[in-house]
């Protein structure tokens, strides 16, 4: 018996400089940033004070104010792209067997901006160490446990499957689509909505990164801040937003006549254990998560067309990946365009990785890759093909997408287009 | 306390607060000269112990201060240069 | 890769941090007796607040089970949960070392993190200012924190993950687990551990309005009972090592514990659609993924909520699945109180030990209404063959989860 194929048949994007999947991909295509100075709180006690932040008003996107009240700000957002991702897979979700449909939600620090918010009221700005219950919000309960990320998105689909968030730091965007992907083809579901989804730019998280200076000091520059594989970068620059999809089972998606957008045809996970936010500079555990999700994909690393890459920006990840690649893709990781989307929307911890799917998939429609901005003054220990600022014509059939996290997580995935035959030659 | 001088003792408190300490480490020990890496401390230990200096001593050290100083001497040294120059408050 | 989707997957180490003992000797003998861990706080003083008792750990002493270098790094949650992976792996006969590296992963269920330390690092926010917090708070805090900080402590480099879907999130991380396995990784260790018992962590619980009031720590937490009025919540979980059978005896597992022989996932529908709650399409499921027959399970290790609408709904859900008075139902987390991720991974190394000597642990200060039709093992242990157990675990919101585990044969 043949395994079951996942496919994506719907998209959904919440992103810095673009809500909703086209402007997010015109964002991409026409190299332009979104990253500015912060403007959610007076950023200048801070080391860094460069975000990239959503133009979100939850109200005109339809949310209403009972929702609005109870959720997080990342929450929101996993429900804006989720009825994104919905709509455009044409299902109708009312005629479906509810626990047959799931949800998983990526996600690496939940409702880190509402808690923030609540606890310097309950502390009365920090003074009170028994903080005080009589002025919390009643769903603080929400905040506190983000499976509630997973239950509002599962509410909005009225899905009654196999639910959760998953949490893996920053490689939760492509572990939950991954973890998704699996619950399908083992036929624990037909149908996932899984993405991820965070709104880390509070104070918290902005003095977190600053205490291990991870985080761009460019503050002078906000527009240029995130130099991905450029010689002069000097940290991230802290993204939010969420990307959802919808996915299915490939026979069902086709007998309804769906768009099929993107085969999710690999998927691999494999740790460093060596260091909560290090990494060792040869990319042996990255390496060894491409390597098995091509396996998994049935692929060599010639059908790899593009690579996403995880390009934080952060000096040694950028040479870390580059590592990964060269070890995974040999000879053919000079031939391949890699980029980092990051240039633009920054890094959206554990939202970024279902992001860079979600631009893996527009890249594979489009035969478009989207560059890296702010690229010009390469770093010679990252030499590969990194697409500068301008986005290029290419013809992306099988895109491999990178994630690399605090804790040491290291995933990689790889999307094929589901046009004509399988990847590996299998006949459909 | 600006005005003060850093001394190793200062440094040993604060590593130990900060971060702790290796089994297999004295610390008593002659260590002005171990690499840190060999006291069992790597860069997020240090940035650590480098936050505390600077809330301390009210100085503000460059980024790249700690990862030059690669042993306690220097550390000291780096410390005691800022605070010769940062005024008394 | 050899995936295979009929590799059986069993735990062969147990490691446990509760309230009512630490390790899981201790704990067993005192669960066993129905000797349970609930007091007042005292890790903080809770006369401010609405509820004022918890299942606490005492006698953890982190800073002689752990290197001197990991303390200020790590929240009290993390550090039960390497300790408890220690034990684990002391338990299975397995030095991680001596294990191919890419051959082992960890698989933890998380609901809020490391929060004391966070909220150590709020309170430097916000009262002193950013140059306060601490450099270790970019990941001390986050849900990822566990599973991350044992692959280290362990050098295990395989597949690892974290899930949250609340208290069900402790079954779900081990069936994730056994996804792996598999996939092809031999040892994955498995389960959940919370210690959010701190006053910021303690606001967000009682925003759940589902925690007791209760000040007599025997009569705070009634599963089930005609006078159920919330819960106790507690800090600790399990961590346990899970195997392909076949690799765990060519190794030479010193013991197998048991099989996870099915699961199943759902979530509730929304409120207002009439449709029934999802919990026995879970229980169904799960016994389908077994193999088994309901008769073929011999005890529930229910949720027991203690909330009395979450109360009928299981107890209907049992009842629907077993008839009525069907099959012995326990709810030993009476004895510690729930523990969020912990919860439902304490339960299945509960079910192991309870398959291992023949004993259903006890359900302390429990009368069980007559209206829930259920066969509640009360105060006492029951002596009973336990071949197979079935675990439910349910998360705020609507998360319900089960595991089948079942004896396996040498």
């Amino acid at each position: 018996m043949s395994r079951r194929r996942v496919v994506i048949t719907g998209v959904g994007v919440v992103a810095p400089g673009g809500i909703g999947s086209k402007d997010f991909w015109q964002l991409l295509t026409e190299g332009r940033t979104a990253t500015r100075r912060i403007s959610f709180f007076d950023p200048s006690p801070f080391r860094s004070q460069v975000a990239a932040e959503a133009d979100f008003d939850a109200e005109l996107l339809g949310l209403t104010p009972h929702q609005i009240r109870r959720m997080d700000r990342a929450a929101q957002f996993a429900v804006v792209a989720a009825r994104e991702a919905m709509a455009d897979s044409g299902l109708e979700f009312e005629g479906l067997e509810p626990h047959r449909t799931g949800v998983t939600i990526g996600s690496a620090v939940g409702a880190t901006t509402g808690l923030d918010q609540e606890y310097r009221t309950v502390s009365d700005g920090g003074r009170l160490d028994l903080v005080d219950h009589s002025y919390a919000v009643p769903h603080l309960y929400n905040y506190l446990v983000p499976s509630s990320f997973a239950a509002e998105v599962a509410l909005a689909a009225g899905a009654e499957g196999p639910c959760t968030v998953v949490s893996t730091g920053c490689t939760s965007g492509l572990d939950a689509v991954g973890h998704a992907a699996e619950l399908i083809r083992e036929g624990s579901a037909d149908i996932m909505i899984a993405g991820a989804t965070d709104a880390p730019i509070s104070p918290i998280t902005v003095a977190c990164f600053d205490a291990i200076k991870a985080t761009t000091p460019s503050n002078d520059s906000p527009e240029s801040a995130s130099r991905p594989f450029d010689d002069r970068r000097n940290g991230f620059v802290l993204g939010e937003g969420s990307a959802v999809f919808v996915l299915e089972e490939l026979g069902a998606a086709r007998r309804r006549g769906a768009h099929v957008r993107a085969e999710i045809a690999g998927y691999a996970t494999r740790s460093n254990a060596y260091h909560m936010t290090g990494l060792r500079a040869d990319g042996r555990e990255m390496a060894e998560a491409i390597r098995v999700a091509m396996d998994e994909a049935e692929i060599g690393p010639e059908a790899i067309d593009y690579v996403n890459a995880h390009g934080s920006g952060t000096r040694q990840n950028d040479r870390h990946e580059t590592a990964a690649v060269k070890r995974s893709l040999g000879a053919h990781a000079y031939r391949t365009p890699m980029s980092s989307i990051k240039s633009m929307v920054g890094h959206s911890l554990g939202a970024i990785g279902s992001i860079e799917i979600a631009a893996s998939v527009l890249a594979i429609e489009h035969d478009v890759v989207p560059p890296t901005a702010n690229l010009h003054v390469p770093d010679p220990e990252c030499d590969l093909d990194y697409v500068p600022l301008t986005a290029r014509e290419w013809p992306t059939d099988t895109v491999l997408t990178v994630g690399s996290g605090f804790g040491g997580f290291q995933s990689a995935m790889v999307l094929t287009s589901a046009r004509g035959g399988a990847p590996g030659g299998r006949t459909l | 306390m600006p005005g003060t001088a850093f001394t190793l003792e200062a440094l040993k408190r604060i590593l130990l607060e900060g971060a702790g300490a290796s089994e297999d480490v004295d610390l008593d020990g002659d260590i002005l000269d171990t690499d840190f890496e060999a006291l069992g401390y790597e860069s997020l230990a240090l940035l650590e112990t480098g936050g505390r200096i600077e809330r301390e001593f009210g100085i503000a050290l460059d980024d790249s201060a700690l990862t030059v100083a690669r042993t306690p001497r220097a550390l000291i040294e780096v410390v005691n240069a800022h605070l010769s120059t940062t005024p008394a408050a | 890769m050899a995936v295979r989707s009929d590799a059986r997957v069993v735990v062969t180490g147990l490691g446990i941090a509760a309230p009512n003992g630490l390790g899981s000797a201790g704990y067993w003998d005192a669960t066993r007796r129905g000797v349970h861990g609930i007091g007042r706080i005292a890790r903080f003083d809770p006369a401010s607040y609405p509820a004022t008792l918890a299942g606490e750990i005492d006698g953890f002493a982190a800073e002689e089970l752990l290197p001197g270098r990991l303390i200020p790094q790590t929240d009290r949650v993390t550090r039960l949960a390497l300790v408890s992976t220690d034990w684990a792996f002391e338990d299975a006969g397995v030095r991680p070392e001596e294990f191919p590296e890419f051959d082992m992963g960890v698989v933890t269920a998380s609901s809020s993190g490391g929060f004391e330390f966070g909220q150590g690092e709020l309170q430097n926010l916000w009262s002193r200012g950013g140059a306060y917090v601490s450099a270790y708070q970019s990941f001390a805090w986050f849900y990822a924190v566990n599973s991350g900080q044992i692959s280290i402590r362990n050098g295990m480099r395989g597949p690892s993950g974290v899930v949250v879907s609340d208290q069900a999130g402790g079954l779900d991380a081990v069936a994730q687990a056994r996804r792996q396995i598999r996939k092809g990784t031999r040892l994955v260790v498995s389960g959940g551990m919370d210690a959010s018992i701190c006053p910021w962590g303690w606001v967000g619980l009682l925003a759940s309005r589902r925690l007791s009031t209760s000040t007599d720590p025997a009569r705070a937490y009634l599963p089930f009972d005609g006078a159920a009025h919330g819960h106790v919540p507690g800090e600790g979980g399990a961590l346990l090592v899970l195997e392909d059978l076949d690799s765990a005896r060519e190794r030479g597992a010193p013991q197998v514990y048991g099989e996870i022989a099915g699961y199943g996932a759902t979530f509730d529908p929304a409120p207002g659609t009439g449709r029934e709650p999802g919990l026995r399409k879970a229980i169904e499921v799960a016994l389908d993924d077994a193999g088994l027959a309901p008769g073929d399970i011999d005890v529930v290790f229910a949720d027991g909520a203690a909330v009395p609408e979450l109360d009928r709904v299981e107890a209907e859900a049992i009842g629907k699945v077993f008839g009525p008075r069907g099959v012995p139902v326990t709810v030993p987390k009476a004895m510690t109180g729930r523990l969020c991720s912990g919860a439902a991974a304490l339960d299945l190394a509960t079910a192991c030990l309870a398959m291992r000597d023949g004993v259903i642990p006890p359900t302390p200060h429990v009368t069980p209404a007559d209206t829930y039709d259920l066969d509640l093992v009360g105060a006492r242990p029951r002596t009973a063959q336990v071949r197979a157990a079935l675990v439910l675990a349910r998360g705020y919101g609507g998360f319900n989860s089960a595991v089948v585990v079942r004896a396996c044969d040498r």
